[in-house]
């Protein structure tokens, strides 16, 4: 039965590549989506650490920015 | 109606749901491959290999869902100056283009067995190519004109030419003799596919459509902290 699913008569190798260039493409395309999100996050939250206090302050009246800092990882809010 | 659509509704809306999205994706795609490569009946001039349909097939139907989206978007953002149409036509469209390419790469390796060549200068499979061509220009459009003021025309004119393509996609075999097969799944009249190979096709198309969601999110998020990034130099 599992030589069966495997070779799928003679027509496993076909079959088992097109699975796997698309969960390959499916793998690469979360990474790469999520490493983009992570570097402008950590970018923002970079940003925000070195504004001055006032500045700071201006910023957190917007409730969008409060979410950003709050989703980025190794940061604190 | 379009004031909810701004980015800081979106924002805080997919970053509630998307954790829930990525749990019931997973859940999704184990039974798609479950039906599609052992519970679903092989074909009886096929064999196997007509499991290659159960990602071919999806992948065709969201890249074409996902252009004829973006050019519908494109023609909101030139009538109605929403600024947010463009940001997500522009987080959509590489999931759109990636769909592309796996369609044809599966339709090739699903073609040499089947047909004897990886490749033919079909209409169908020429029409998919020229979308994926679409697609590119589409993505580098964004990125080479991106210190352009015009940037959001010009990507929003080359999906609106590119939308020209899609009924030639869908149509194509029948206005041609191709060697591609004719629709089997129809909406407007009965479908000529079977029911036991009907539902894992619709359980990974679902699966598809809910992954392509996920990666808009993601997209639709970076861009909106890269917006906001800009309004904290402003500050």
């Amino acid at each position: 039965m599992i030589n069966q699913l495997f070779l799928m008569n003679g027509y496993g190798a076909y079959v088992w590549s097109a699975f796997g260039f698309t969960i390959f493409c499916f793998i690469s395309l979360y990474y790469i989506a999520k490493f983009q999100l992570n570097r402008e996050e950590n970018k923002f939250a970079r940003k925000f650490t070195n504004l001055s206090q006032a500045k700071i302050e201006l910023a957190k009246t917007q409730k969008i920015n409060k979410k950003i800092l709050v989703n980025t990882p190794n940061f604190n809010f | 109606m379009l004031k909810n659509i701004n980015p800081n509704k979106i924002f805080s809306l997919t970053t509630k749901i998307s954790k829930t999205l990525f749990f019931i994706f997973i859940i999704i795609l184990i039974i798609g491959l479950t039906e599609s490569l052992w519970i679903s009946p092989e074909d009886y001039k096929q064999s196997h290999l007509v499991r290659i349909m159960y990602v071919h097939v999806p992948s065709a139907w969201i890249s074409l869902g996902i252009f004829s989206f973006i050019g519908i978007l494109s023609l909101f953002n030139f009538i109605f100056k929403n600024k947010n149409f463009s940001l997500i036509g522009k987080s959509l469209s590489t999931s759109g283009f990636v769909f592309c390419i796996i369609a044809l790469v599966t339709g090739s390796i699903w073609g040499f067995p089947t047909w004897g060549t990886w490749w033919a200068w079909d209409a169908r499979i020429t029409s998919m190519l020229l979308l994926s061509i679409f697609y590119l220009m589409y993505i580098l459009s964004w990125k080479v004109f991106e210190k352009n003021k015009n940037q959001e025309k010009i990507s929003s004119i080359i999906a609106i030419i590119g939308m020209i393509n899609v009924p030639i996609i869908k149509f194509s075999v029948d206005w041609w003799n191709t060697l591609h097969q004719s629709a089997t799944v129809k909406i407007l009249s009965k479908s000529s596919i079977h029911p036991s190979m009907m539902l894992p096709l619709l359980i990974m198309t679902a699966t598809f459509a809910l992954f392509s969601l996920i990666i808009f999110i993601m997209k639709y998020k970076a861009e909106v902290v890269k917006l906001k990034n800009k309004g904290l130099d402003r500050l």
